[in-house]
């Protein structure tokens, strides 16, 4: 029964999402202000109903109703309940009810925080959400139901992917999806400007929260994803340029530059048809991962079930969604020009220079990600992309940002008077040098060369991004939160090169066979495999092995790594016994069982790693206060600059 | 006007490479062996029981086709494609060689035995050094080899009787007696 | 900021980080030469479970046979383009990662490089037009705060 409610309230939300899309474009566009009043509750309403079915499908899951097909699928009756509630975004199906969900909250959101904007923009952006909304919704109600039946039902689950058994699972996706659907309101908007004929600095500052949010909740979901892959899935690796990886990391070096040009609109209302191609590509990046992983079209870690139906279907949505956009553009962007000017040197030229990088770098991440397709498609040959291909380019474009940054920070808008700021900028060059040079020659000895340049930039780049506001600090100047978060978010890049250039350089890793008693050295530790030991859990059962790790002789901690068969799928997963110090992770792994107590040992010094996720929270930090400034929740903006409503929207 | 209109044209220029990829992605959910058209790999291992019982070579089934299932007890499709190799196995077309794939040999007499054993003979791959030989990545997989000893086929995954008859009932010339 | 606080910084800085363990190898292979052969083929290897990991970074039961192959023929004295052939003759050209420069992979390294030129292209020719139009401009920009 609930199923069937779960089902209908979505087939409901289906027609409101249409009632949304029709009201607000059409209403916007007739200026029918009837219309345009039933948005709102168009949008409450989906919302309502959205939420009804998730909540349906969640019961089902902690119910262990197995009469439902995708909870038959991922489900089990051993499965811990913290698990059946996450096994709802596992797979396919109740991933996309999740997305359709999140959207529908973002556009909630919308609602409830755009009452100070001019009604028929904000009639228009939640119109678009509803188009949005409404291509997802049919998407999940043709081609992946999740509330389908089995009949007969199966007396248990085939269980949850024991990969995704674990906490960081229960966050990762969401938060993720809260980023990548988040991008959905800054394309929005930017086709309600474009279908306005309007876009202005006013325009920039409403957008500029809105993205800025959704980015931190993008940074934060990629990390996640990353440290779970550090311990769960690879073994001890972090990242792998794995095309489901990219699809993330693309909408957020497209984010980035997003953020970055509506600081330029903002502030001399320059780069607008930038700003608006950028808004439309975060977005459309964001579908295009959502196409990657489901369609098949990839082979990779962790897509989902293929089927060419569905990547059809994704396929035809995006053509509607970003073509539509992009011809909107190419009918609106010749009117956006603007006549201000500025020098090579200005905050305004840096900050194009860092928009050209980070286009590049995504350009780079495509190419890599989707050569293989193009290849195949053109009859060209197969050829696959590995780690190299990246790792031997993207050092270089994150060091040219970081330079970018390092000196651009100091840049007065228009002019640059970068002369004024000299000292600074070559002080922390210094400071970074000399830093550097300690680091890497006094603590961790010659390692590569690239990475000596990544640690001494990282370093210039904290250096050079605390002067102003400590110096402001200092004065008792006024320190906007627009300050402080912009600086603890590029400290926060700064601590993420250097923590990603130290373990890219110093780590230390060994693969050896161990027997009880037996010691393995690592520099000044060493690992003592102590014992093996049957361990069950609520749904594997396995062995777990003692590990203690010793530094100059003396213990000074133990390591449980773990090797788990999970019944139900009869697959086995390494859990890896981490212990994370201040400055490195000590990591062991076991491999296999050679026989006669002995088993292959993963053993890794993962020296600054930690760093690496803490930094991606130290940048969404940054962003979220920034985006808490106050300039965005001054009240009375309404009519500052936009024209009388009944005006045609001229350009 | 004209820059403009790049974006929207690139872009259906990459839907176009999308749709083809989309079109062919069935053809890319498992791999082609590297191996069709070529020799088998010739290999001599222990067979699954007594070790008195000795090696079985491959040059064994030398002038006649046969086939080669890679298997294990620890692979969950393995075990949902046995009751189709039962039935492959009753037909008495072709012999087929089980290739217990890293396994342990207790587990798996227990798990013949329990289950039924299609296998004309069955060989062990402790060290996987075999399967290795034969390209394989994931078990279950099944191969055709023909009567002058070439791979002609490999399915991954699950055997079904809809494949078998399709793949291999196919490629029996039709002089060969079961 | 003065000088003398950013030198007692960096001194307080390095002390600290002294502390940790320098890198000492420990050789699974008879020598340094091979162990060094050893990482970087194993990191070229795709494990063909795990699609996108290498032999090196994957923990299941195919890449640990793979890497043993791997360092069994080092030691026997195969060169890397053997063992790579090894590799391919089983597995086909999707085993090893890295695209060989041929004719059909060179427009996916030619495409950063394109794209950089080209960045560089729009810089100068952005750069250019504003400061022209800065150049007659005396307006004044709000400087209160940078953003």
């Amino acid at each position: 029964m609930i199923p069937e409610l779960g089902h209908f309230a979505l087939i409901l939300a289906l027609v409101l999402t249409a009632a949304q899309a029709v009201f607000g474009l059409a209403g916007a566009h007739r200026r029918d202000d009837r219309w345009q009043a039933a948005v709102r509750p168009a949008v409450a309403g989906q919302f309502v109903l959205t939420s009804t079915a998730i909540g349906a499908l969640v019961w089902s899951f902690v119910n262990f109703d197995f009469s439902v097909l995708y909870v038959a699928s991922n489900s089990n009756s051993a499965l811990p309940t913290f698990y059946r509630v996450a096994a709802l975004w596992g797979a396919h199906e109740g991933s996309l009810l999740l997305w359709a969900w999140i959207l529908s909250l973002w556009t909630l959101a919308v609602a409830v925080f755009s009452r100070n904007l001019p009604p028929t923009f904000a009639s228009r952006v939640m119109g678009v959400l509803g188009i949005v909304s409404f291509g997802f919704l049919l998407f999940a109600l043709v081609t992946s139901n999740p509330f389908e039946r089995i009949i007969p039902s199966p007396a248990d689950g085939r269980d949850l992917n024991p990969v995704l058994q674990d906490p960081a699972l229960a966050i990762h996706p969401p938060l993720l999806y809260t980023g990548y659907v988040g991008f959905a309101v800054a394309y929005a908007f930017a086709c309600a400007a474009m279908l306005e004929g309007k876009l202005d600095q006013t325009w920039a500052r409403w957008t500029r929260p809105w993205t800025t949010i959704a980015w931190c909740f993008l940074s934060v979901g990629i990390a996640l994803g990353s440290w779970w892959a550090y311990y769960e899935l690879g073994w001890g690796g972090y990242w792998f340029w794995d095309p489901v990886e990219n699809a993330s990391f693309m909408p957020w070096l497209a984010g980035t530059a997003l953020i970055h040009s509506l600081a330029v609109t903002e502030k001399r209302g320059l780069f607008k048809s930038w700003t608006l191609l950028l808004a439309i590509l975060a977005f459309s990046l964001s579908l295009l991962g959502t196409f990657l992983v489901r369609s098949g079209v990839l082979v990779s870690v962790h897509s989902f079930a293929a089927d060419p139906a569905r990547g059809k279907f994704i396929l035809w949505s995006l053509v509607v969604m970003i073509g539509g956009a992009l011809t909107l553009y190419s009918l609106r962007a010749h009117t956006l020009k603007s006549n201000a000017g500025f020098e090579g040197t200005s905050r305004d030229a840096f900050l194009l220079y860092n928009n050209i990088l980070l286009v590049i770098a995504t350009v780079v991440v495509f190419i890599g990600t989707l050569a293989p397709l193009v290849n195949d498609a053109l009859g060209m040959g197969s050829i696959s992309i590995g780690q190299g291909w990246f790792t031997s380019i993207f050092p270089w474009i994150a060091l040219g940002l970081v330079g970018l940054v390092a000196v651009g920070i100091h840049a007065a808008w228009k002019r640059g008077r970068l002369g004024e700021s000299s000292r600074r900028i070559w002080l922390s060059l210094a400071i970074g040098l000399v830093l550097g040079a300690i680091v890497v020659y006094g603590a961790y000895g010659p390692g590569k060369w690239l990475s000596l340049v990544g640690i001494i930039f990282g370093l210039w780049l904290i250096a050079s991004s605390l002067f102003d506001p400590i110096d402001r600090w200092r004065r008792k100047l006024t320190l906007s939160r627009a300050i402080v978060g912009m600086t603890i978010a590029h400290v926060g890049l700064g601590v993420c090169v250097i923590a990603i250039s130290t373990v890219e350089s110093y780590t230390v890793e060994r693969d050896v066979a161990l027997g009880p008693g037996e010691t393995l050295a690592l520099g000044r530790y060493a690992y003592r495999f102590e014992k093996i030991d049957p361990v069950e859990g609520p749904n594997y059962d396995g062995v777990r092995a003692q590990v203690t790790v010793l530094r100059d002789g003396q213990p000074v901690t133990v390591l449980y790594p773990e090797k788990r068969n999970y019944w139900v799928q009869r697959s086995t997963m390494t859990e890896a016994g981490i212990e994370s110090r201040w400055n490195m992770d000590l990591f062991a792994a076991l491999g296999e069982d050679l026989g006669a107590g002995r088993w292959s040992v993963r053993a890794q010094l993962r020296p600054l790693i930690d760093y690496v996720w803490l930094a991606a929270g130290l940048m969404a930090l940054g962003g979220g206060i920034a985006a808490s400034d106050r300039r965005y929740r001054l009240k009375n903006e309404a009519t500052e600059t936009a024209p009388a409503p009944n005006t045609a929207g001229a350009t | 006007m004209n820059r403009f209109v790049l974006p929207v044209i690139i872009f259906l220029l990459l839907a176009g490479v999308l749709y083809v990829g989309v079109v062919h992605s069935p053809d890319k959910s498992t791999m082609v062996s590297a191996l069709l058209g070529k020799p088998a790999p010739a290999f001599e291992l222990r067979m699954l029981g007594d070790p008195a019982r000795g090696t079985f070579s491959s040059q064994r089934f030398a002038g006649r086709p046969w086939v080669l299932n890679v298997w294990g007890t620890w692979c969950a499709a393995c075990r949902d494609e046995h009751p189709v190799l039962l039935d492959i196995a009753k037909q008495n077309r072709l012999p087929i060689v089980g290739l217990d794939w890293r396994d342990d040999d207790e587990d798996a007499m227990r798990w013949l035995t329990q289950l039924g054993n299609p296998y004309t003979v069955v060989v062990v791959d402790s060290e996987g050094r075999t399967a290795i030989d034969f390209g394989v990545y994931g078990a279950p997989e099944t191969f055709f080899i023909d009567a002058e000893g070439v791979v002609q086929y490999r399915h991954v995954g699950a055997m079904t009787m809809e494949v078998w008859e399709r793949e291999f009932v196919g490629r029996i010339p039709h002089s060969v007696s079961p | 900021m003065n000088t003398r606080g950013i030198w007692l910084a960096a001194i307080c800085a390095s002390v600290l980080l002294a502390r940790v363990a320098s890198a000492i190898d420990i050789t699974l292979l008879p020598n340094e030469a091979q162990q060094q052969r050893y990482e970087a083929l194993t990191h070229e290897i795709r494990c063909m479970q795990c699609m996108n990991n290498s032999i090196a970074d994957s923990p299941v039961g195919l890449a640990a046979d793979l890497r043993r192959d791997v360092r069994e023929m080092i030691i026997a004295g195969k060169t890397d383009d053997e063992i790579r052939a090894y590799m391919v003759q089983r597995y086909g050209n999707v085993i090893l990662f890295n695209p060989p420069l041929t004719s059909s992979t060179a427009w996916v390294w030619a495409t950063p490089l394109v794209a950089l030129i080209g960045g560089i292209v729009v810089a100068i020719v952005i750069v250019r037009r504003r400061g022209r139009l800065v150049a007659d401009d005396d307006t004044p920009v709000d400087e209160e705060t940078p953003r």
